[in-house]
């Protein structure tokens, strides 16, 4: 029982790295951008690649992983994406769609449609014994790493001063304009981040969801999509919350009631939004 | 009472129905549509594909366009009136209107159960509500396949409509013409509705919320009444195809339903109920176009449209098809009040 | 009716640390012509967003002609007979003038869920909205969709709109805020002409408007109501004075 709930613990871990720059985006520019999951497919596709054409070591690609996506971010976000900061909802959704139908054949045509693996290196594989309870390695390697980045993040946010203006450029971005912070280059910069994170992730996410095939963006969305949803868009430890509670639900519902499915995430999903329609971590005037 | 009308009073009523009589141009509309089906019984599959689909984006329309109200979720109540319809017809109740009249009301139920989650919260939460439900409708036809047939789907067959015309295999042109009798009827009673006090307060509701509830407006009720309504027509296009095409699969559920719904309700414009309808003809016209050309890749050319016109700017692309479209169908004029 | 048109009794409202209406408590005769005079930010729109319901206090009650309605809805207050206009012109961009009155008269008759017939079939509606039109001077424009017409012609709109509720209570927010010094006149005239019969309770920063208009004026300073009197009482309050001097100038 300890291990599913530590395999539901990694895989939350797991979803909040992919999802945290879906939430950056939602919360701080109010843009909901469907071809989030596209940039965790760029970023799964690097790792796998550079392993198979590349030879290159597993932990020597997630750097590489995060900084394709993030550049391919600030470059779609400087000539596309500010644009649409201050379009309908409908319009962002069009447009990111848009982008991910694009992307979609795009991958399928450069790289084909059969799922890339990841394969781990053998240190990472296999399971270790902690006090009497299997637990593998991978997942151990995700929680570990994904707990860092969300602790660095969290830091980040709190301590430094870029930090100190994002959470200003979130509050309020008009204000934070006219004491001088720019707003532009913060956007720039979280969108670039929170791609980067997506890749990252993605990578990640390549050996636990078995390989990372065209369609990962889509098949992916929705599950983002509700993450982010049920968290709010507040900030790191609400996205975090609601990944955790997301995957350690996913993982548990599919092992003890396997006709279940996904039926449990898309329930729990509903039924917040019944209860707490901003999310169960929102801000408490949310605009 | 006033005995003589004065000639401000008589342009005020002129103003208030002035979409009320219907058009040249729309009756030649309908008539060149009736034309296309006898004309070219070859086509007749394509036809009703392009009408069921016109009447799913119509019911879009009646949400989308005439109360702003955006749904990612449309796909449940096709998905749902399609089922009812089939599961009616493999019990042998194989009465397509009555199959019709079932999913449309089933559907209507359900859009009336989930109408109050799109009442609170912002856009994103009703985008994810909407779909959220339809996701979870297909899980939920996914696990039941004792009812659903699964992934399997389901084997059944229709009676002939009114005891008269058979919609088989055999009868595709019938189908067609059984589509374009419940979409013009339908379309019909939306038309009405749009004219209707409701439906301008419909457009209150959609142009500025706040608004019209400090004119007295109840918008909640009004929003879960066209919600519903809107359910309905869905449900009942979602009969529609299972009964023309005989055939259920739980892809209709699928997100990518209602993507494409909505992109063809983009395409043709939506709020003055004909863009559905068109936008339908011109997406599946491309969409066969396209697949002939690139099979595998129309995905991409689609994304490409969505990205383009968002990046014009929807008013301007609605602008130019809506003044080609202007050539067989009457549209708000440029300076109108929509 | 004797009891006062409108009563607000210890209203308060909190906004987290903020106190943004504190213990509010006043009377709107019947047929009162009434100002709410107070620096920015003293929490006047918070006002007027309470007595109308947008916004629930987190104490006190609203009573319309004697009746509690701290409960109820905004949509439900129009219906009992108390209507606003909003400081930035809250229209209907693709309707038309005659559309967005004809709407307001539908639903107070309670013909406006009416789904069947066709808008404008009514002969008492269409009377209804000519005679709004003209009293307003919208002829001109009024088949034009709205965001088409010059702003002082909006304004008035957004007045028309609100009395096409037939109110008993009238809350104007800033009415004049905003529109070219021609287009002032055609409000004043439109304020001067309102029915002597409505109570009407006017939020302003213009003293002249205020001066002209108002039998009786409220002072509201961070959220609290300093004081109330005639024009010449007011005017010559020391209090008022130091609040409004404490401003380098006003809007």
């Amino acid at each position: 029982m300890l291990t599913i709930l530590f395999d539901g613990v990694a895989y939350g871990m797991l979803l909040f790295v992919l999802a945290s720059g879906l939430s950056v985006t939602l919360g701080l520019m109010n843009f909901i951008n469907l071809a989030h999951g596209a940039f965790a497919m760029v970023g799964g596709y690097v790792t796998a690649l550079m392993m198979e054409r590349l030879g290159a070591p597993f932990l020597v690609t997630l750097p590489v992983a995060f900084l394709v996506p993030a550049v391919l971010g600030v470059v779609l976000e400087r000539t596309l994406y500010r644009r649409l900061y201050g379009a309908s909802p409908l319009d962002q959704v069009l447009f990111t769609i848009g982008l991910v139908l694009m992307a979609m054949p795009i991958a399928d045509f450069l790289l084909g449609d059969e799922a890339r693996q990841v394969n781990l290196p053998a240190w990472l594989s296999g399971s270790l014994n902690l006090g009497g309870v299997g637990i593998s390695r991978y997942r151990l390697f995700i929680v570990v790493v994904c707990g860092v980045i969300a602790a660095a993040l969290q830091l980040f946010l709190v301590r430094t001063r870029f930090g100190a203006q994002l959470r200003a450029a979130v509050d309020d971005a008009r204000v934070a304009n006219g004491l001088g912070i720019d707003v532009d280059r913060i956007f720039a910069v979280a969108f670039a981040v929170g791609s980067g994170l997506a890749g990252l992730g993605g990578a990640l996410a390549a050996d636990v969801v078995g390989g990372i095939d065209p369609s990962f963006p889509v098949k992916f969305l929705v599950t983002f999509l509700i993450v982010v949803t049920i968290g709010g868009s507040n900030g790191i430890l609400g996205a975090l919350f609601g990944a955790l509670l997301l995957g350690v639900l996913d993982v548990a519902g599919k092992y003890y009631v396997p006709s279940i499915g996904a039926f449990i995430i898309y329930a729990v999903m509903v039924v917040t939004l019944i209860l707490r329609p901003q999310g169960l971590f929102a801000r408490r005037d949310s605009r | 009472m006033i005995a003589a009308t004065s000639e401000t009073a008589r342009r005020i009523e002129a103003h208030l129905s002035r979409r009320a009589r219907w058009r040249l141009s729309e009756i030649a509309f309908w008539l060149a549509a009736l034309a296309a089906i006898v004309a070219f019984p070859s086509r007749a599959a394509l036809i009703n594909e392009i009408l069921v689909a016109g009447l799913f984006a119509l019911s879009l329309d009646l949400i989308l366009g005439l109360a702003g109200i955006v749904s990612l979720g449309q796909a449940a109540f096709l998905g749902v009136g399609a089922y009812a319809a089939a599961i009616l017809a493999s019990k042998d109740y194989a009465d397509p209107t009555l199959g019709l009249a079932v999913g449309a009301l089933v559907a209507a139920l359900l859009g009336f159960v989930t109408a109050p989650l799109l009442l609170r919260g912002a856009d994103l939460t009703r985008l994810m509500v909407t779909l959220g439900v339809s996701l979870l409708l297909g899980e939920l036809a996914n696990r039941n396949s004792w009812l659903t047939g699964g992934a399997d789907g389901l084997n059944f067959s229709i009676a002939p409509v009114l005891g008269l015309f058979p919609i088989g295999f055999t009868g595709q042109r019938n189908a067609a013409l059984y589509s374009f009798a419940v979409l013009f009827v339908l379309f019909a009673v939306a038309r009405r509705l749009r004219q209707s006090p409701f439906g301008l307060a419909l457009a209150a509701i959609r142009e500025n919320r706040l608004r019209a509830g400090a004119l007295g407006i109840d918008t909640s009720w009004r929003i879960v009444a066209i919600y519903t309504v809107s359910a309905a027509y869905a449900g009942a296009a979602g009969a529609l195809l299972a009964q023309t095409t005989q055939i259920v699969s739980l892809d209709l559920f699928d997100f990518h339903r209602s993507a494409d719904v909505m992109l063809m309700l983009i395409i043709g414009g939506a709020g003055y109920l004909y863009g559905g309808i068109i936008g339908a003809a011109v997406f599946i016209v491309l969409r066969d176009v396209i697949s002939a050309a690139t099979p595998e890749y129309w995905e991409f050319w689609i994304g490409l449209l969505l990205v383009v016109l968002v990046i014009v700017g929807r008013e301007r692309f609605q602008d130019l098809v809506r003044r080609a479209a202007s050539v067989v169908v009457p549209r708000p004029a440029r300076g109108d009040a929509a | 009716m004797t009891g006062p048109a409108l009563e607000a009794r210890g209203l308060q409202r909190q906004f987290g640390a903020l106190l943004a209406t504190d213990n509010v408590s006043f009377a709107l005769k019947p047929g009162a012509r009434q100002a709410l005079i107070g620096p920015n930010g003293a929490g006047k729109t918070t006002l007027i967003n309470l007595l109308t319901g947008v916004i629930k206090p987190t104490e006190g009650h609203v009573l319309l002609e004697g009746r509690d309605v701290t409960g109820l809805s905004a949509n439900e207050r129009v219906r009992l007979g108390l209507s606003r206009t909003f400081q930035i012109n809250q229209l209907f961009p693709h309707l038309s003038p005659i559309e967005s009155l004809g709407l307001a008269i539908s639903e107070r008759n309670r013909s406006g869920a009416d789904f069947w017939r066709v808008a404008g079939t009514r002969p008492a509606i269409v009377a209804e909205i000519e005679d709004l039109i003209t009293r307003f001077g919208l002829d001109a424009d009024m088949q034009k969709p709205t965001r088409q017409l010059p702003y002082g012609k909006q304004r008035l709109l957004e007045i028309a709109l609100a009395l096409a509720t037939r109110p008993r209570v009238l809350l104007l927010d800033e009415p004049a805020a905003g529109v070219p010094e021609e287009e002032r006149q055609d409000i004043l005239a439109a304020l001067a002409a309102l029915p002597s019969d409505v109570a009407i309770l006017l939020i302003e920063h213009d003293m002249d408007l205020v001066f002209t208009f108002a039998t009786r004026i409220s002072v509201l300073v961070a959220g609290r109501l300093l004081t109330e009197g005639d024009p010449e009482t007011i005017a010559q309050d020391e209090r008022v004075r130091a609040v409004y001097l404490g401003e380098d100038g006003h809007g």
